[in-house]
């Protein structure tokens, strides 16, 4: 029998009318944007590429791309590392010698900054670290601007970035873990190996899946970071925490540059699709 | 390992462990401390008795039932929303199979790691011109569809493989698409459906580039857009700060142990994805 599918098109249409309006013409006119001088009233004046020139030659363009390197680092690369180990130890090792509900319970307090909205972990920790009245310098008996410094705040930043991120990596390769067939391991054990090589050679392999599944989605929002950087700097002191979605947000709605603001977005957008695809190409050709 | 080795592991994740949790416990007692046993005992102090006034004080400055409020009509509406739109579109994609299914997908996949950045303006704009700025409303169908791309492309994944016989019979016996839909489609995935139910209402309570930018009176902003905006103002002091932080972490908190189920299962589920 052959199955008619004309039919479902209807079921589409809802969806495809709304995306349309909230996603295809918002880009679009925001790529149009990006080619022209706009204060956000009055009539755009197309300008070609001159915005994009103007990137190219802006020092603050170019940091904010650095910082977002070393936010990759820790929201992507760090907990992902972090969490590799943990999970591990917390499947393989407290889980079989301390019982599940330890390993439970730890997995959950590693997950607990992840629920919080990012913007109330960032009034959190602004609180925690404000110069003159906040805990850790109490604590420390320490007297640091950590997030007023130049040279501290994106250090800062990124030692709270781990703290949200951690437990994210935690949960998922448990999980993966989960579907690892308990031979290899047992086999190995037999064998003498150390807990080291089993890691390396047994559950680094098998949630292979998982890690890129992982790197991917955690590079993402580090390229697309907004909230902790807004609540816990606005991009300051001076420059040293600015982000390419702050500095476009900036251009947008305080320095009424719309036409730069667009080029920022767009190439932020570029940069985050051929992410993407990378990711998906590579992982296509592991399976 | 035997003997001490073993504790030792154990020892070192409890440590870490208490680390992540630090914050919380921290935000907890200072919250119901008054500012002078504040500055006089400091942050570690356990407090010497319940001072509820800074949180009272926040609560009042900010309207924060307002505020909650908000936050709770939107996620709710969005979830509900988004989780219908998600269901037509896979019902379409993974069951029907329609004609260019793949870059539908891609579409939908694309649209949802897209930087908000790159559609906030030209979305500021259009409602403004529709007269839409500054209400809920608008959070409201930017975030279904923003959510419902991911729902989509999860779904579509997930009815893919849904069993053809029941359908086929229920088509014998004389239901039409809309009926299989929702006598047997909906019933038979509701488990899939409560878990994006919870992590759309989830996300989007945890929002803050779009709220901020849309919501700017105090009477639609939501929970996050206002303490994040109000965030080293002047006025704050040590206890109302950290007040002001347990009033937000402590909403998420509740999910967070009310779901925590499904939470988990379905992280598991987004990620094999």
């Amino acid at each position: 029998m052959r199955v008619r599918t004309r039919g479902y098109w209807l079921y589409l249409i809802p969806s495809l009318l709304l995306f349309l309006v909230v996603i295809v013409v918002p880009f679009l006119m925001n790529v149009g944007a990006s080619f022209t001088r706009w204060s956000g009233v009055g009539t755009p004046r197309w300008i070609g590429f001159d915005n994009y020139a103007r990137l190219l030659k802006d020092e603050r363009f170019w940091q904010s791309f650095q910082h977002n390197v070393g936010l990759i680092v820790a929201m992507a690369i760090v907990p992902t590392a972090i969490g590799l180990v943990l999970a591990s130890a917390l499947f393989d090792y407290i889980g079989k010698r301390f019982g599940p509900r330890t390993a439970s319970a730890l997995r959950a307090m590693y997950y607990l900054p992840q629920v919080l909205p990012v913007a109330v972990a960032g009034v959190v920790w602004g609180w925690m670290l404000h110069p003159s009245y906040g805990a850790v310098n109490q604590i420390f008996g320490l007297d640091l601007d950590w997030l007023g410094d130049p040279d501290l705040a994106l250090a800062t930043v990124m030692a709270v970035m781990v703290w949200f991120q951690l437990g994210y990596p935690v949960v998922i390769f448990m999980a993966g873990l989960q579907r690892v067939d308990p031979a290899y391991y047992e086999a190995a054990e037999i064998d003498g190996a150390s807990w080291w090589r089993r890691f390396w050679h047994i559950t680094l392999p098998q949630i292979r899946p998982e890690i890129f599944v992982v790197l991917l989605t955690c590079t993402i929002a580090a390229l697309k970071v907004f909230g902790p950087i807004f609540v816990l700097t606005r991009g300051g002191p001076g420059n040293a925490t600015m982000v390419p979605s702050y500095f476009s947000y900036l251009n947008f709605f305080q320095k009424s540059n719309v036409g730069y603001g667009s080029a920022i977005a767009t190439v932020l957008a570029l940069i985050i699709i051929v992410v993407t695809f990378l990711f998906l190409r590579v992982q296509e050709r592991e399976q | 390992m035997r003997g001490p080795g073993r504790w030792a592991v154990l020892f070192a994740l409890v440590v870490l462990a208490v680390v992540m949790v630090f914050p919380f416990a921290i935000v907890a007692i200072n919250a119901v401390k008054s500012p002078a046993e504040y500055s006089s005992q400091g942050p570690l102090s356990l407090p010497d008795g319940l001072y509820l006034q800074g949180i009272i004080d926040f609560w009042n400055r900010v309207e924060f039932g307002t505020k909650l409020w908000n936050s709770l009509l939107i996620s709710a509406s969005v979830a509900v929303l988004a989780v219908v739109l998600s269901v037509l579109n896979a019902y379409a994609l993974g069951i029907g199979r329609v004609k260019g299914r793949l870059s539908i997908l891609v579409l939908f996949l694309v649209a949802n790691t897209l930087p908000q950045e790159a559609l906030a303006y030209p979305l500021y704009y259009l409602a403004k011109a529709v007269g839409l700025y500054d209400t809920q409303l608008a959070v409201i169908i930017v975030m279904t569809v923003i959510q419902a791309a991911f729902g989509t492309y999860l779904l579509s994944a997930v009815l893919g493989q849904f069993p053809k016989e029941i359908l086929e019979a229920a088509a014998i016996d004389g239901a039409g698409r809309l009926r299989s839909l929702f006598r047997i489609v909906v019933p038979i995935s509701r488990p899939t459906l409560n878990v994006l139910l919870i992590f759309f209402f989830i996300w989007t309570w945890n929002e803050f580039f779009l709220p901020l930018i849309f919501l700017i009176s105090n009477d639609t902003q939501t929970v996050p857009v206002a303490l994040g905006v109000l965030q080293g103002e002047k006025y704050m002091d040590a206890t109302m700060s950290s007040a002001s932080a347990l009033l937000g972490v402590v909403p998420a908190v509740a999910f967070f142990l009310i779901f925590q189920r499904t939470l988990t299962r379905g992280v598991t589920v987004g990620a094999i994805k």
